[in-house]
């Protein structure tokens, strides 16, 4: 990792910056004969917030789907803690300790909101089918364990009243706020967020915001959220990649992006108008 | 009655995972154990367990089977009737060619040989879904019937076809042949019963069982959190046809005695089971004893109501039957996909925090 890692820094307000951990080195993602992706490089350091902005059908998605296995590309190298991926399921990417929410939520619509969550453990849950059949014992103890983390995340989300509730019953803000759950739960490394507000009122965006915000902070967990409410991007993120018709148009601080002529003329200007 | 949570506050994770958290519902469980253990067998005739008690345990085994790759993994199979022939077939080939294995041991392993057919039959859901993964289960089902008719050394080359249950004992009690007793093959059913469906409770409550579900529930966000498709998927093929394996061994060698495949094992097998677990509740342990409970009893009390009290005609009360069977299939599809299981649980939410509703 350290190859290709510059120095670590200290943000303005005192969260610690590391080295790279996942870079994506010329990336190439085609649908047929819509390229969604075009040779598009850029990294993400250690505990930072990263967003990737553009207008829609930019790609974003696309990329994400990219970095936790989804999609394939057809050319390009993704390097994750300093190693280049092999051909990898999604499955074991999560394992990895990379997780995700979804642009349209995608949560297990029969299941409880604590049921949801737990669903996020099952990567650290160890015991074996005959153990669950007995139950008591290893399996029982281990359920319990992992309910423990499991509650402090929905302490932390302040979700504690809909614990029991059917999550297809539950308001959208709620629902996504549950699926930050259930991805955090996971303790990832790297946590991508597809447009983590979109829909929400002005409450709602200030609740998410504040969210991911701790997130970064108290778990040191490092974010790539894609995001289009330009405010809510300047004030959370610590670096920008700019997207627009598949290829990257910008890369840098929000004082840098903003200030952009190219990000001007292709992001803010649709934005407004 | 005071049915209620009304001051019966959890305070341990423990406590808050228990099958029944309520005391109540924890009585309620526990009496009809004791009811079915101890009361049961010493009033029972022949009649009664053989129309009602004896196929109402056997398929309530099948279903929870089913509703295990169906209701928790969201995997529609038409093939419980082949995967019950295995069962059966693989119940007779035991008995017959090792005589001194104990016919529990014979029941069990024909479960797991099962399983193992079960899961073949499962790889085709790896690739495809919903209607089409339905055919794929249809053309095992017609493979095995056909496979078990054609090839004689299934049935050790009788002449009729058939198979028939050699004379097994227990602790000294006759399970299968001729001359067993109503309450012996009752309570050997019924520990089965209970055993399975207790294991099949702890499955689905822990990880094993959210795996199952987050593939039936969206499974492109399950392999994503982590869900390994190919391990949820043939896990619920196994396990599921395990169930199914015993119910069909048991079907079988304690309650039939003697087996035509085509007949008994044919496609309606397949949606018997099905229409079980859609009626009782998809997804519910407690639905695949409702749904079984419905479809034994149904037939029975239209008979001895339609037919033995007011003088109807026989196939006029199957028609009827039919009818009633699939107006409830459409009505629980359309308005209540979670069945009885899920009318029985609001009924409960009704009462459960009387008399003071906040
Ligand atoms: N699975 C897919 N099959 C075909 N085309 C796709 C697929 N996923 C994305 N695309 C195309 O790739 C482009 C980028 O889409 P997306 O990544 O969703 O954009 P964004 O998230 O920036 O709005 C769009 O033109 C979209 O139609
Ligand atoms: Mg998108």
């Amino acid at each position: 990792m350290n190859a290709i890692a510059p120095e670590a820094y200290t943000t303005e307000d005192g969260r610690k910056i590391g080295g790279v951990v996942m870079e994506m080195k010329n990336i190439t993602l085609r649908f047929g004969g819509v390229t969604a992706i075009k040779d598009i490089s850029f990294d993400i350091r250690e505990g930072e917030v990263r967003a990737i902005i553009g207008p829609n059908g930019a790609g974003k998605s696309s990329m994400l789907n990219v970095i936790n296995g989804f999609y394939h590309p057809q050319e390009g190298e993704v390097w994750f803690r300093g190693e280049k991926r092999g051909p990898m399921k999604p499955y074991e990417i999560a394992r990895q300790g990379i997780a995700r929410t979804f642009q349209n939520i995608a949560l297990f619509k029969g299941m409880s909101t604590l049921d949801n969550i737990m669903t996020g453990r099952l990567t650290k849950m160890k015991s074996g089918i005959l153990s669950q059949a007995i139950w008591k014992g290893p399996a029982e103890r281990e359920e319990i364990e992992q309910r423990e983390k499991a509650e402090r995340i929905i302490d932390f989300l302040e979700i504690q009243s809909i614990r029991k509730a059917p999550v297809g019953s539950l308001p959208y803000g709620l629902q996504k706020r549950v699926e930050l759950g259930r991805a955090l739960v996971a303790e990832p490394e790297l946590l991508l967020l597809d447009e983590p507000m979109a829909g929400m009122n002005v409450e709602e965006k200030e609740d998410m915001s504040r969210f991911i915000l701790d997130v970064n902070d108290e778990f040191g967990t490092t974010i790539a959220l894609i995001e289009h409410d330009m405010g809510v991007v300047m004030d959370i993120s610590d670096r920008v990649v700019v997207m627009d018709y598949g290829a990257k148009i910008g890369d840098g601080t929000p004082d840098e992006v903003r200030s952009n002529q190219k990000v001007i003329d292709a992001y803010l200007g649709v934005a407004h108008d | 009655m005071l049915y209620r949570e009304v001051g019966d506050f959890k305070t341990t994770y423990r406590s808050d995972g228990q099958t029944f958290p309520i005391a109540f519902d924890r009585w309620r469980y526990y009496i009809v154990l004791l009811v079915a253990f101890c009361v049961v067998p010493f009033i029972i005739n022949d009649y009664w367990t053989n129309a009602v008690l004896l196929p109402f345990l056997i398929y309530a085994i099948a279903a929870i089977g089913l509703n295990i790759l169906t209701g928790y993994c969201g995997q529609v199979s038409l093939g419980t009737g082949g995967f019950m022939a295995v069962g059966a077939y693989s119940c007779y080939k035991l008995m017959t060619g090792f005589p001194d294995l104990n016919i529990l041991f014979c029941v069990l392993l024909s479960g797991l040989i099962t399983a193992l057919v079960g899961m073949l039959f499962g790889l085709p859901s790896l690739r495809i879904k919903g209607f089409y993964l339905a055919v794929a289960t249809l053309a095992a089902q017609f493979f095995l019937v056909w496979l078990f008719n054609k090839v004689a050394w299934f049935y050790n080359y009788s002449a009729s076809g058939q198979i028939n249950a050699p004379e097994r004992t227990l602790l000294g009690y006759k399970i299968t042949g001729a001359e067993t007793s109503a309450p012996v093959t009752y309570l050997f059913c019924l520990v089965l019963v209970v055993f399975l469906a207790i294991i099949a409770r702890n499955l689905t409550r822990g990880h094993l069982g959210r795996s199952w579900m987050a593939i039936r529930d969206m499974d492109i966000a399950a392999e994503i959190i982590g869900v390994n498709p190919l391990k949820a998927k043939l896990t619920a093929f196994g396990i599921s046809s395990f169930y199914i394996g015993v119910a069909g061994a048991l079907l079988f060698a304690v309650y039939l005695g003697a087996v035509e495949v085509g007949e008994v094992f044919g496609i309606q097998k397949s949606f018997l089971v099905l229409f079980m677990v859609i009626i009782g509740g998809l997804g519910s342990i407690f639905g695949s004893f409702a749904g079984a409970a419905f479809m034994v009893l149904l037939p029975v009390l239209l008979k001895n109501v339609l037919v033995g009290s007011l003088g109807w005609p026989t196939d006029i009360a199957t028609h009827l039957e039919f009818a009633i069977v699939g107006l409830l299939i459409v009505v629980f599809l359309i308005l209540e996909p979670h069945g009885l299981a899920q009318l029985w649980r609001i009924i409960k939410e009704k009462l459960r925090l009387w008399p003071f509703p906040h």
